[in-house]
């Protein structure tokens, strides 16, 4: 019996022993190179600074996270958060009826457009869409020459006027930030989306209609709810992604941190590993309250 | 008696395939009315032309007098029970079946209370707050069938209601329905590829085939009388006999049916009594079946003829020769050629 064979049959015989060499290389990774570098990271948020070496003091302490509620670091929370919700809403509202178009009504060579279309910006590399995106929405870019075309420079300069969101150009100032954050993430919401309006048979539609249900009342209370799912998946992902980022705020916007940069720069530069620890507990704080809530609203009830 | 349904040279064309061809049908009032074919034959989009959700290329139709070209479905008084019961998985089984009253606005406390009442009609009254998902296929059947009545359709369609259940269900629900169907007084149009479902629930049956309607009639019309070699065959699958045999028989050279179950079986070369009509025959095969035996025979003239006799007239084996006799009557002409 050759060597393969007898493998294979001692395998057979045990099929506990191949679920172990199944899952033990993939658990080794998730549980000691992910999680354990991780709540190791995160474990450091306990910890403080010594204000004037600037050593870690390891001593089990708050005293960090209540740095959080300093001005200055609060203000980064808050607007990052604004950020993430706006851009999560805005990618629902503009990758919805795509995700619908496609699963409700394209075919053959239309679905591949579709996936072509949804996935292509994905092969490039990130930061050459944000660089890219930056003379799109400089002052002398694409958008105000178009602008200026149209006679609409006085639209784009009112839409720059607004405070806060406005700035001097779209790629200085948080109006800005936003569109690459949606263009960015959008495939991450288009793609859960279209999955989960692909599972909802025609026949569904057909009996509320049947039943009596304009197509309003048909998408509010069949549709939609039966999207939702793949609608909170793709929005975990536009969501962490958005409040995780430390590129686009630093390449497209006025410089304000969001919560990525603080981590990056405290971990980095200043050497602040708790400080860095407390605020990524933040995105994950914020997106554990945020299922929970979906949770209870029924979102998942259709899975 | 009012007409409930009524199609008037009804085509319904999907790019070059035609899947309803010129069909004209009038469906009465209180009437259990089966649309029977094999698949492809047309009969469930004649049923979503009646439920709106397709609109027919060219014809006219009516339901109940009113015109229903470019009327939607919500805006039709007529209720489907889908194939696959089209429960929504997010909603509780009460909410399913108050679906209909809750669209159109009705208060909680009143539409829930309907919902339950037509829930107990189906005999789910306890199962209210469960989800489809936690329902066998036979309750989430009658679910379908509550929530399509709560609305109190003037014309309930049924798309192949028992398709999915086993044989024994199917049967009680069979029962079920038509009981129902005469409680109610709603029409019942019923779509079905099950000849034995259709003849045994329906008052009326339109046999189907590619996209038209081939036979209208009663049960016992459509199975004693089939005016087409495609009505003998696909109801009851009947033995269609050549015009050369029917008039060997005794017959008129013509296309004949003649049912397997009123075929008498005698040994070979024993003469029948008189008034019959008769063929000697070889048994090809026989299949055992409990109460009755089926038997394949070819005559000598290469006819084959599937007889079905009673068991207990003795076991028959594959190269007996035998005569078969059967009643003139038994053998029906057929008007129709195809």
């Amino acid at each position: 019996m050759s060597l393969a064979r007898s493998i294979s049959n001692s395998l057979f015989k045990h099929p506990n022993g191949f679920l172990v060499l199944l899952l033990a290389p993939p658990l080794l990774w998730l549980g000691v190179a992910y999680l354990g570098s991780l709540s190791v990271f995160l474990f450091h948020a306990f910890f403080s600074i010594d204000e004037f070496s600037g050593f870690i003091r390891y001593e089990l302490t708050l005293s960090t996270f209540a740095e959080l509620f300093r001005l200055s670091n609060f203000d980064v929370i808050v607007r990052s958060l604004v950020m993430a919700t706006a851009v999560t809403l805005a990618s629902v509202v503009i990758a919805f009826p795509f995700a619908y178009f496609a699963a409700r009504y394209a075919r053959g060579k239309w679905k591949a457009l579709f996936y072509i279309l949804v996935m292509l910006p994905l092969w490039s590399s990130y930061l050459v869409k944000v660089y890219a995106w930056k003379l799109i929405l400089a002052k002398e870019g694409i958008i105000s020459w178009l602008a200026g075309e149209l006679h609409l420079t006085w639209a784009l300069d009112a839409l720059l006027a607004i405070p806060v969101i406005g700035g001097p150009s779209l790629s200085i100032s948080f109006l800005g930030t936003f569109v690459v954050f949606v263009y960015v993430w959008l495939p991450f919401m288009i793609l859960p989306t279209q999955a989960a309006l692909e599972r909802v048979p025609v026949s569904f539609i057909d009996a509320s209609s049947d039943l009596g249900g304009t197509p309003a009342q048909t998408f509010r209370h069949v549709i939609f709810p039966l999207a939702l799912p793949g609608i909170i998946a793709g929005s975990i992902f536009t969501f962490s992604l958005t409040l995780g980022d430390y590129i686009i705020p630093q390449i497209i916007g006025n410089s304000s941190y969001f919560l990525g940069q603080a981590v990056y720069s405290l971990q980095g530069t200043a050497g602040n590993i708790p400080l860095a620890a407390a605020f990524t507990v933040v995105p994950i704080v914020i997106m554990g309250i945020y299922l929970a809530i979906a949770k209870r609203m029924g979102a998942f009830d259709a899975l | 008696m009012t007409t409930a349904v009524s199609f008037q040279k009804i085509s319904r064309y999907f790019g070059p395939v035609r899947a309803v061809d010129d069909v004209t049908l009038d469906i009465a009032e209180g009437e259990f009315f089966a649309m029977l074919g094999p698949s492809g034959s047309g009969k469930t989009t004649c049923l979503r032309l009646i439920a709106g959700f397709e609109q027919p290329t060219s014809g006219h139709m009516e339901i109940f007098g009113v015109t229903s070209e470019g009327v939607p479905p919500y805006q039709r008084n007529v209720n489907t029970v889908f194939q696959d019961y089209a429960l929504f998985p997010h909603m509780t089984v009460l909410d399913n079946v108050a679906y209909g009253l809750m669209v159109k606005g009705i208060d909680k406390p009143t539409r829930h209370r309907k919902a339950l009442e037509t829930l107990t009609l189906v005999a789910l009254g306890s199962f209210g707050s469960r989800r489809p998902s936690q329902l066998s296929g036979g309750q989430r059947q009658r679910v379908a069938l509550a929530r399509a009545l709560v609305n109190e359709p003037k014309v309930l369609l049924l798309d192949e209601p028992l398709g999915a259940l086993d044989l024994k269900l199917r049967e009680q629900m069979q029962v079920e329905l038509k009981a129902l169907q005469r409680n109610l007084g709603i029409t019942f149009v019923f779509v079905t590829h099950d000849q034995g479902e259709a003849l045994s629930m329906a008052d009326r049956v339109a046999i189907f085939n590619d996209g038209k309607i081939v036979q209208v009639g009663s049960p016992e019309d459509i199975y004693e009388r089939p005016n087409t070699k495609f009505v003998a065959d696909f109801v009851g699958s009947s033995n269609v006999l050549s015009p050369a045999f029917s008039k060997s028989a005794g017959g008129p050279e013509k296309w004949a049916s003649l049912r397997p179950e009123k075929i008498g079986i005698l040994p070979a070369k024993v003469k029948p009594s008189p008034g019959q009509q008769s063929a000697s025959a070889k048994i090809v095969a026989a299949h055992y079946q409990g109460s009755i035996s089926r038997l394949n025979t070819r005559t000598a003239g290469g006819e084959t003829i599937n007889v079905s006799v009673p068991s207990s007239l003795g076991r028959f084996a594959e190269g007996d020769e035998v005569m078969l006799h059967w009643p003139k009557e038994a053998l029906h002409v057929m008007a129709g050629e195809a």
